[in-house]
């Protein structure tokens, strides 16, 4: 992969504020505009990645909603799809990863991240909600999961958490598993006290996670 | 030294912007009283008797401000027709969506309040708690708001979707929980409630920018508060406050249930007299919290918040969870009196 090149701040700042305003048509205008034909990743990697980044370090800073984080990973995720199809090739070549919700039914979280990963040129698979922590130790076995994304909005269900990380690290050492959600927003040692490998504060902190743990893996 | 006051008029002093006895505390404990009675949480909300039983206990052990006859939020997608699911350890879950689609937004029913059965349990302990207040201990209903409810109606990525793209269909919807809201929170002030706690989270700041709350959420409140015929708390549940603190004021709200994410200093000064600061001990630290950290954070945010009254103390959720310790909420409890005792300690 070549050195991405940085599209003018301007536009970076334009397009931060189009997602804000959820401004489909904008956005998508200024990814046209900045974007070179036939370099997807170097869109990602230098407009819509650092956009959605700055949107989840304002998000963490109380500065933005979630309905504008929702709203931004789902114009994003439009427009990379449109880039760069589902099961493109040209997508990034990856450990295999999965998310869930474990046990409770409120998947906003899961959605937001499954939106800005997918931008970001990542497949995931996903387990759905309501997923109780023995189907997901067979579920990540089943499908040999290199990351895995647990997302959570009650606290029993974080608390959960920690037996079945506990299991899957037992079967499968080298599975790393990033939580997030309410819960761990709101007590800042509760990941480590489950037994995660890391957190993600935002959506975006969980790309950089990712990326961070697949090392550049076939990019 | 003010002579001792009853709950009821600490809370009122303390509404007054005016320094009570001591600083009120609302330990909101909800599912606490059936581990009191020994019972499940199923169980226990199977019967307005065993909450009765479960409120009178904890307002007596932890010296608690209020009767709290708060069941469980799911409760009202019962009422229209939604399925809970019941866990061990927390509060019930709203089930699958009862609108599955926006189109089922116009021939959805409102549902009428005195016919639901799991409405009438709440009503009934609500009755039984206010005979047993006697006018001493203020009894807190609860409703969700028209604006919050949908995310347990229809899933919050739907709602989302829906406040954005589909705005009749999203007005066609306030309407219908406006028109039960109204009547779900009169039903329970006409039981023998002394105030509605109105339960807003997707109005704060950390669900929606406080433009688009100007538009929706505040619109809903504004008319649904001024058709509920007592006081009302607006809870914006964990959620940020700070930023549309001005609006809320403007809703007819007297409380603000603010954010442990806040500095409730911060937020009380912005209140500057016109809405009461609840709040804001974190309910999820709680949970690993010992005495000593219990006192601290007690003693931390009476000295926020609490000078010249104006203040309850309280979680930041409206309901502790079923994991935090007795020992804490006894903390907690006895701190308030050695911190909480006006005039505080400067």
């Amino acid at each position: 992969m070549t050195s991405p090149v940085a599209p003018p701040s301007a536009n970076l700042a334009e397009m931060e504020e189009a997602l804000l305003s959820v401004d489909r048509v904008k956005a998508g205008r200024i990814v046209k505009e900045t974007c070179t034909p036939g370099s997807p990743f170097v869109c990602l990697e230098t407009l819509v990645v650092p956009a959605l980044e700055e949107v989840g370090r304002r998000w963490e800073a109380g500065d933005v909603a979630l309905s504008q984080v929702y709203m931004s990973g789902r114009i994003c995720e439009e427009i990379v799809d449109a880039m760069l199809p589902p099961g493109d090739p040209q997508r990034i070549g990856q450990p295999k990863m999965a998310i869930a919700v474990l046990e409770d039914h409120h998947t906003l979280g899961k959605r937001i991240v499954v939106s800005v990963l997918r931008a970001g040129g990542y497949e995931i698979s996903d387990y759905g909600h309501g997923v109780m922590a023995e189907d997901l130790v067979k579920l990540v076995a089943k499908d040999n999961i290199r990351i895995l994304l647990i997302s959570t909005l009650m606290l029993p269900a974080a608390l959960r958490a920690k037996q079945a990380i506990a299991e899957i690290k037992k079967a499968q050492p080298q599975t790393k598993v990033i939580v997030g959600g309410a819960p761990f927003n709101f007590d800042s040692t509760l990941w480590h006290e489950v037994g995660a490998d890391a957190m993600g504060h935002t959506a975006s902190d969980t790309l950089a996670l990712v990326k961070e743990m697949a090392g550049g893996d076939g990019q | 030294m003010t002579d001792i006051m009853t709950p009821f008029e600490r809370t009122m002093t303390a509404i007054g912007q005016k320094e009570p006895d001591r600083v009120p505390l609302f330990l909101l404990t909800t599912m606490h009283g059936a581990k009191e009675l020994n019972l499940s949480i199923r169980e226990y909300y199977s019967r307005a008797e065993n909450v009765i039983r479960g409120q009178t206990i904890l307002q007596k052990k932890y010296d608690s401000d209020c009767y709290y006859p708060f069941f469980y939020a799911s409760a009202e997608v019962e009422a229209w027709g939604g399925d809970v699911i019941y866990i061990t350890d927390g509060p019930p879950n709203a089930g699958r969506p009862i609108i599955r689609s926006p189109q089922d937004i116009v021939s959805i029913d409102v549902p009428e309040v005195a016919s639901c059965e799991s409405l009438k349990k709440i009503t009934d302990c609500i009755r039984g708690l206010a005979a047993q207040s006697a006018g001493k201990i203020p009894v807190v209903g609860v409703v969700m708001s028209p604006f919050s409810v949908p995310v347990m109606q229809m899933g919050f990525e739907p709602y989302l979707d829906l406040m954005y793209t589909q705005k009749d269909l999203f007005w066609e919807l306030m309407k219908k929980n406006q028109q039960f809201c109204i009547d779900w929170a009169n039903a329970q002030l006409e039981a023998g409630a002394h105030a509605i706690c109105y339960f807003d989270p997707v109005s704060s700041p950390t669900s929606v920018p406080p433009e688009l709350y100007r538009k929706t959420g505040m619109v809903v409140a504004k008319e649904t508060i001024a058709r509920i015929k007592g006081p009302t708390a607006t809870h914006l549940a964990s959620g940020r406050a700070l930023a549309i603190i001005d609006d809320l004021a403007t809703t007819g709200t007297a409380i603000v249930g603010t954010s442990a994410l806040e500095n409730i200093g911060e937020v009380k000064q912005a209140c500057n007299k016109r809405l009461t600061v609840l709040g804001n001990l974190n309910g999820i630290e709680m949970r690993r919290w010992t005495p000593e950290i219990a006192e601290a954070r007690v003693r931390e945010t009476i000295a926020r918040a609490g000078k010249g009254g104006g203040f309850i103390l309280s979680d930041n959720h409206g309901e502790i969870p079923w994991q935090v310790p007795d020992r804490v909420l006894m903390a907690i409890s006895s701190a308030v009196k050695k911190y909480g005792t006006y005039p505080l300690a400067e």
